[in-house]
């Protein structure tokens, strides 16, 4: 089997608070293989954002890589000093961001920012840096791009500055793109505009995708495996289809019920009770055992890890196939 | 037009009315115009021209009781703004608004009556600025139960606010708390249970879970059915989620740019788009089921309502508009085929427009 | 009952607020300062080992003594006395009574008026909020010092004769006038932000008078900025009255404040008697660096922002 491109081993990130330790992620591990697109999905608080802002280097403090190790092309990157990191986010490793206001810079023109981003990271001149610039705006669909370049962030439409951003991102050809809820802050007509130009250029380029989201249609879409967290943890992982269409976990088959259909007529949705519990109160043993319609003893003490599960594992102890 | 003029000859008694027939809203040529040019000074000394937002342009729509109409729009479509013409959180600039058949302006002036006003009720999207979040629960709950005196005694308060807390799933405990202590669907359950406390019929929901989790979303959308089953309340859902209006709604309009451009009901209008803009919201929602079928997400996005195109608003991002469309308004009037779907096009209207 | 209140003080004692000062040696320092300065403020007749403004106490031979460590010094006057003979330390202590009287009166005084205003013209908006507003930044284009002057001397030329007894009243007046317009603008942005947020629609669904909203729900949210402006403001009013009174129109030499002893003692700087007007302006400078620095605390501890 080919080596990942980005492998994430039982990574743990801590908040120090002065009521004491919040583990916010833990013991996530997953891999991203080249040109593959990981969907990572979970509701608000799940850690799927931090998990992404550890690996390109961006978690902010307090918060802390409090175990595990983060590896990029075989190589570990979660210890590296900031200059190194610095170098590696935006080469080979572009970031999306959820609001394109706060991934540009509102005081400098888009093309000085995609010269300056292509010039930081590969060596090119001034000239060729700005014509790669204007293709690539091309490219993420910006009419008139050449025009356009002069133009600062906010003369651009919301639509068209996640493209600037996304053109940010692809600026020097990264292996692996670290999208977090790229399509949340857009009216539903452009977000599909969206996802189809990221599947598309990801596609032609051979990047890697980590898209974060809340939304289980972006994912289904455009993702190729998934990795569904809750409360900190993965609890089901496995191929796109495979994980919305035969959900194993019982958070994941309740999740996938809870999302209102336009070809579905049903009276009432599934309802999971209650709600993620708070960073200072998950409960012993599985954390979801609380709201679980099928838990049993065993949920209770014991933490279950990833085990198989048909064609996707999940971490729950229904899927044990040695009882205890 | 034949519904309006009969309605409001009709007089302003509910409980004459066979209840699910009459429409309990009735909105007529409704229109808010915000001026929202620079400052005098600056006009002047700047020559800046007097900039006037048509918010809302001309909708008009009614309500029967019991039912829910779901309307959906992207954003700057006017749909909020609709949402507080109707609860008189905003004055019409034109046109009328009635309730149970008495106009609503005198919602909006303030004097108007007490009784109207607690029936009409709006819940909002954002749970936590919904919320004082200096109070505790059970008061800010009690605010309209205190403010129209629906309940007299200190015990008599008490017993309504629990009976209200239960009856969206929380417990008469949680009024000790305040809101900080609750997450965002608990909290949208407090926003309901409050609306409730005026004894509200009418509920304007503005995005209700637009700010929620799936799952919790789900819990609330469960709650407002039950609720509408329960106390027969009337809803209007707003919302830019076709599948939760999907869920929500028994009939859906849809709006671009300050105008309804397809008014039907539910199974009408996702079963037929006619409206080349609804048609496109359709085909926006990501596929879950994964069946495969081809998108084509229509090119271009909304354009600033301070200078909206000429005609009809969605001809520059429509595929069959012409030069009607780029000229002439379309109103909107009953399709040829199905006499309970509304739609403003040219294009449907001259049927410009290939089946799918 | 009494649990209760042990519930409650346990709660405040956990709150953030109390977490950062008990985090933070400045504040505690500060507030220490403070404390002892309105204590001994509050308590002067008692506390102070002389009354200075007891004329049968006053012995002219005891005048312009130094500070008991320097030879000639007396140690029933520590700080020394001035040419009347009077105890500088009590002067100080009975000086401060009236700097911190003048300092916290006028603040409410603006307080009450600036929130008012800023209330009504961010609640009401239109025409009123921008006759208020250009008043505003009409008085801010003058010094408050400016202000306080007009304000005293027009009280002056008006009340001739019952000046002396209400001087304190026209002091407070005149930098609690010059002083509002902070408070207004603060509370105007605070409250346009809270009008528009959802509960205060959903209040006004309930058909809640204009005035009780405003009252119970907008002033409770904006009342934050409002205390860290106060304590703030708390210094400069003293600093104000002390140049009032430094200037001779603050209060009469009968009733000392800080500012006043400072101006008596200037006169004899020059001659040797530095301690005439050292301690006092010492004792000035600590009481409104204390004041300062509990104001950048309580800005820090109750700005969300920087809370971690």
């Amino acid at each position: 089997m080919n080596r990942p491109l980005l492998e994430v081993r039982h990574l743990r990130i801590e908040f120090p608070t002065r009521r004491g330790v919040l583990v916010a992620v833990d013991e996530v591990s997953f891999t991203i293989g080249p040109g593959e697109v990981l969907g990572v999905v979970g509701e608000s608080g799940a850690g799927k954002s931090l998990t992404g802002a550890a690996i390109i280097g961006l978690l902010e403090p307090p918060g802390r890589i409090a175990a595990g190790e983060i590896l990029l092309d075989g190589e570990r990157i979660d210890r590296l000093p900031h200059e190194a990191m610095r170098r590696i986010r935006g080469r080979r490793i572009g970031a999306i961001f959820q609001d394109p206001l706060a991934s540009l810079d509102p005081l400098f023109s888009i093309g000085q920012q995609l010269v300056e981003t292509i010039r930081t990271h590969l060596p090119l001149s001034e000239g060729e840096a700005r014509k790669r610039a204007v293709d690539l705006l091309q490219e993420v669909g910006i009419p008139a791009a050449a025009r356009r370049t002069g133009h600062y962030p906010h003369q651009f439409s919301g639509g068209m500055r996640q493209r600037v951003v996304i053109a940010l991102a692809l600026a020097a050809n990264p292996q692996l793109i670290i999208a977090d809820e790229p399509t949340t802050a857009l009216d539903v007509s452009i977000q599909a505009q969206i996802i189809t130009l990221l599947k598309r250029l990801c596609r032609d380029h051979g990047t890697a995708v980590m898209l974060v989201t809340h939304d289980m249609g972006v994912i289904a879409e455009t993702a190729d495996r998934v990795a569904v967290m809750y409360a900190g943890r993965i609890v089901e992982t496995g191929p796109v289809a495979d994980v919305i269409n035969a959900p194993k976990h019982p958070y994941t088959v309740g999740l996938m019920g809870s999302i209102p259909s336009i070809v579905a007529d049903r009276d009432r949705l599934v309802q999971i009770d209650g709600s993620m519990p708070r960073l200072n109160a998950i409960p012993p043993g599985c954390p979801f055992h609380p709201r679980c319609p099928r838990v049993f003893d065993r949920c209770l003490h014991e933490r279950p890890d990833l085990m198989d599960a048909g064609s996707s594992r999940a971490a729950c102890w229904l899927y044990d196939k040695v009882p205890a | 037009m034949k519904v309006l003029a009969e309605t409001s000859a009709e007089p302003a008694r509910s409980e004459a009315r066979p209840a699910a027939k009459m429409p309990l809203l009735q909105v007529s040529h409704a229109t808010k115009v915000f001026d929202v040019s620079p400052p005098w000074l600056t006009r002047v000394l700047g020559r800046a021209p007097r900039a006037l937002l048509h918010a809302v342009e001309d909708v008009s729509f009614c309500i029967r009781r019991g039912e829910t109409l779901g309307l959906v729009g992207e954003s700057g479509c006017g749909k909020s703004t609709v949402a507080r013409l109707i609860v008189g959180l905003y004055r019409l600039t034109s046109g009328s608004i009635t309730y149970d058949g008495v106009d609503i302006a005198t919602l909006a002036s303030g004097r108007g009556d007490r009784t109207l006003r607690r029936k009409l009720q709006m819940i909002f999207q954002d749970p936590y600025a919904s919320l004082n979040p200096r109070w505790r629960v059970a008061d800010i709950v009690a605010e309209p139960i205190r403010a129209q005196r629906l309940a007299r005694g200190r015990h008599a308060v008490a017993a309504r606010i629990g009976e209200l807390l239960t009856q969206v799933g929380l417990a008469p405990a949680d009024g000790q708390k305040y809101p900080h202590q609750f997450s965002g669907g608990q909290r949208q359950r407090i926003s309901i249970a409050r609306a409730l406390a005026s004894e509200a019929e009418f509920l304007v929901c503005d995005e209700p879970t637009s700010a929620l989790d799936v799952s919790v979303q789900a819990q609330v959308l469960n709650l407002m059915r039950e609720l509408q089953q329960r106390l027969g309340l009337t809803y209007l859902f707003i919302s830019h989620n076709l599948a939760v209006v999907h869920h929500v709604a028994d009939r859906v309009g849809v709006m671009y740019l300050g105008r309804i451009v397809e008014l039907a009901d539910k199974r009408t209008l996702f079963a037929h788009p006619r409206h080349p803009y609804t048609r496109m919201l359709l085909d926006a929602i990501p596929d879950i089921a994964m069946s495969g079928k081809a998108r084509t997400p229509v090119a271009g996005e909304v354009p600033n309502p301070l200078s909206p195109p000429s005609g009809c608003a969605f001809h520059p991002r429509c595929p069959f508009a012409n030069d009607r469309c780029r000229t002439e308004i379309p109103a909107l009037r009953a399709d040829a085929q199905a006499e309970d779907a509304l739609v403003a096009c040219h294009a449907v209207e001259e049927d410009r427009i290939p089946q799918k | 009952m009494n649990a209760r209140l042990v519930a409650a003080l346990r709660l405040s004692w956990d709150s953030d607020v109390a977490y950062s000062f008990r985090h933070s040696p400045y504040a505690i320092v500060a507030a220490i300062v403070f404390v002892l300065f309105v204590g001994s403020a509050v308590f002067a007749p008692w506390v102070a080992p002389h009354n200075p403004f007891d004329l049968s106490q006053l012995d002219l031979s005891n005048s312009l003594k130094p500070p008991m460590w320097l030879p000639g010094g007396d140690p029933s006057f520590p700080l020394g006395t001035d040419d009347q003979g009077r105890d500088i330390l009590s002067t100080i202590l009975f000086g401060a009574r009236i700097s911190l009287a003048v300092g916290i009166a006028s603040v409410l005084f603006s307080m009450v008026l600036g929130v008012a205003l800023g209330l009504i013209a961010g609640y009401v908006g239109g025409s009123i909020d921008a006759f208020i507003m250009r008043v505003a930044d009409v008085q801010l284009s003058f010094p408050a010092i400016l202000i306080a002057l007009l304000v005293d001397g027009l009280a002056r030329a008006l009340l001739p004769r019952s000046h002396e007894s209400l001087a304190f009243y026209v002091l407070v007046l005149s930098i609690g006038v010059s002083g509002w317009v902070q408070y207004a603008r603060t509370v105007r942005g605070t409250t346009l932000v809270e009008k528009n947020k959802e509960y205060v629609q959903a209040a006004r669904l309930f058909g809640i008078h204009p005035l009780a909203i405003m009252a119970r729900h907008v002033l409770p949210n904006v009342l934050g900025p409002v205390l860290v402006i106060a304590t703030i403001h708390i210094a400069t009013a003293i600093i104000t009255e002390a140049t009032l009174s430094f200037l001779g129109v603050g209060v009469p030499p009968t009733q000392p404040s800080l500012g006043t002893l400072i101006r008596i003692g200037n006169d004899f700087l020059f001659s040797g008697e530095w301690w005439v007007t050292l301690f006092p302006g010492i004792a000035l400078v600590v009481m409104v660096l204390a004041i300062n620095l509990l104001g950048d605390w309580l800005r820090d501890a109750l700005n969300p922002r920087l809370r971690t």
